[in-house]
């Protein structure tokens, strides 16, 4: 159980933080824009340009928040703080908890900036369309939340920008965010055993419909498991240490 | 969050026993055993390095001993953190960012089952004048209010302070130490390690002095200052012989320095007679206890090192 009024300070604690609220939102807005905005309305293959572009952006955007939010721990670490934690019955559960709920928020309000800028440049979807999106989307970002946790207990504060930035650009360019990097062959193979992957492909559901495959769900819960083992592996690691 | 019974506890709160800890090859704590009675004021006491804040950590389960036991309300370490029969505040630490400290305190009162007022912690620990501040905009010393405020909003049995004036002038030094009575007044036990011998002397009914890595002495600050005897008597006294006043009752040792001689004594009661009776003429009289000072100085020299 998450305490209420630790988790709405939590949260009022991420709202305030504006420039990771603006990093966070700006990045992935500013990019759709600048690569679907002078293609409004164009569509190839049968699939609309900025509607392939919003989806992509919008699971790029979501990992950054989900892992970026995870990864604050070790800002918190740095000072001191989750040493203070410690010693107050806070459960490490509901720490994490929040926050991992204080990335989905982020993720969420990531996810309205690109509806709206994408709306504004004609991408018209169905309700049923958005709501399989979304929850698709939220359940690929799972393993992301806990790979933003692990890193807030295995990096320092001054390694964490270039490690998320490298991390998160990799995952979404093999995942094929930006467009897609193969579509046969043994790599293509390899990629669709990414998590990002299928965050990229839970986006497409608006392009082409349907759900996700039996093997997008195996690969998902997988990568969220072996997560979860090595970061409470580190977890421990860490906290024997200080 | 755990909600165990409160009544269920021992006399005792912490009941520590064979702690030994090493870092490495650097042994931190060699065999601490204590014990500390409900609604007592404890003084850890020694210099740096003596071994206070891993003994601290070992006591609330933030560092695993390599040896002994510890056992806070008859609970593993652990236990007594859940049960948020604990507060706590450790030696260095700041704070986060983006919440004022009002905001702050309110957060961490919630996660105790049974906090103390936020305005109260706020009041008795000082941190009320800045109550609106952000916490990114504090001084030393102010932060240090708040985390004591952090402390407190437990409204814990057992407050453990480690080194906790550090970072604070000689009024929030006073000021923080009336407030911590304020606090033990309520019936709490009260643990604090210092390396401020004044702080242990005017604040502890118990000090444990500890020195690389052990336990020298253990008790009231009187008894502490009787270990290594009595008190020094400072006069005016010219042209006096210095063998005639080692013949004083009580005397253990004598100096001089120009006019100025400097007796020593076990029974300074006894000497100041005979030597108000003996020398009429002497001047300008202070007795001054030996005080900690020296107390510590002899007992916390490294046995290892004087060892020949």
């Amino acid at each position: 159980m998450i305490e209420m009024t630790y988790l709405r300070y939590e949260v009022l604690r991420t709202w305030r933080n504006r420039r990771f609220l603006l990093f966070s939102l700006a990045f992935p807005l500013v990019l759709f824009l600048a690569v679907a905005g002078p293609h409004k309305g164009v569509i190839e293959d049968g699939v609309s340009l900025p509607l392939y572009w919003m989806t992509g952006m919008i699971a790029w955007g979501s990992m950054v928040a989900v892992i970026s939010s995870g990864a604050r721990i070790a800002a918190e670490r740095a000072v001191g703080w989750t040493r203070q934690l410690r010693i107050t019955p806070l459960p490490t559960w509901s720490y994490f908890s929040a926050k991992i709920f204080c990335g989905y928020m982020m993720a969420l309000l990531s996810m309205i900036v690109l509806f709206a800028a994408g709306s504004l440049i004609g991408v018209r979807l169905d309700v049923t369309q958005w709501l399989v999106m979304i929850g698709l989307l939220l359940v690929g970002l799972v393993p992301f939340a806990v790979m933003g946790i692990m890193f807030g207990h295995l990096l320092k504060l001054d390694s964490l920008g270039p490690a998320i930035g490298g991390v998160t650009s990799l995952f979404a360019l093999l995942g094929g965010a930006y467009g897609p990097l193969v579509t046969s062959g043994f790599l293509f193979d390899v990629v669709k055993c990414l998590p990002s992957y299928w965050l990229v492909q839970a986006g497409k559901t608006a392009l082409v419909g349907g759900g996700w495959p039996l093997e997008a769900w195996v690969v998902v819960a997988a990568w969220s498991l072996v997560l979860s083992v090595l970061a409470v592996r580190v977890y421990q690691r860490d906290t024997k240490r200080i | 969050m755990t909600d165990a019974p409160r009544g269920e506890t021992s006399h005792d709160t912490i009941v520590a026993s064979g702690l030994t800890k090493s870092f490495g090859v650097v042994r931190a704590v060699r065999g601490i055993n204590l014990k500390l009675a409900r609604s007592s004021t404890v003084a850890l006491l020694g210099p740096n390095g003596a071994g206070k804040t891993t003994t601290i950590d070992m006591l609330i389960g933030l560092t695993q001993p390599d040896a002994g036991t510890v056992s806070l309300f008859g609970r593993s370490p652990r236990d007594a953190v859940k049960a948020g029969m604990i507060g706590a505040m450790t030696q260095t630490g700041q704070l986060i960012e983006y919440l004022s400290v009002r905001e702050l305190v309110t957060m961490m009162a919630a996660i105790y089952p049974a906090p103390l007022d936020v305005e109260e912690a706020l009041r008795i620990s000082g941190a009320e004048d800045f109550a609106e501040r952000q916490t990114r905009k504090l001084s030393g010393g102010e932060t240090q209010r708040v985390r004591f405020a952090i402390a407190l909003v437990a409204d814990a049995e057992l407050l453990v302070l480690d080194e906790p004036t550090v970072a604070l002038d000689v009024e929030g030094r006073r000021d923080f130490w009336s407030a911590m009575r304020a606090f033990a007044a309520r019936g709490k036990t009260v643990i604090f390690a210092t390396h401020y011998l004044e702080e242990a002397d005017a604040y502890a009914d118990r000090i444990v002095l500890m020195s690389h890595g052990r336990i020298v002495a253990d008790g009231a600050p009187t008894e502490i200052k009787a270990t290594v005897g009595g008190r020094i008597i400072r006069a005016t006294l010219p042209d006096v012989d210095l063998t005639s006043l080692q013949a004083l009752r009580g005397v253990t040792t004598v100096d001089r320095k120009g006019d100025a001689v400097t007796l020593n004594c076990s029974d300074s009661d006894a000497t100041l007679r005979d030597l108000l009776t003996a020398f009429p003429q002497v001047r300008d009289i202070e007795v001054r206890g030996a005080g900690l000072e020296e107390a510590f100085l002899e007992l916390t020299l490294d046995p290892d090192e004087a060892a020949p």
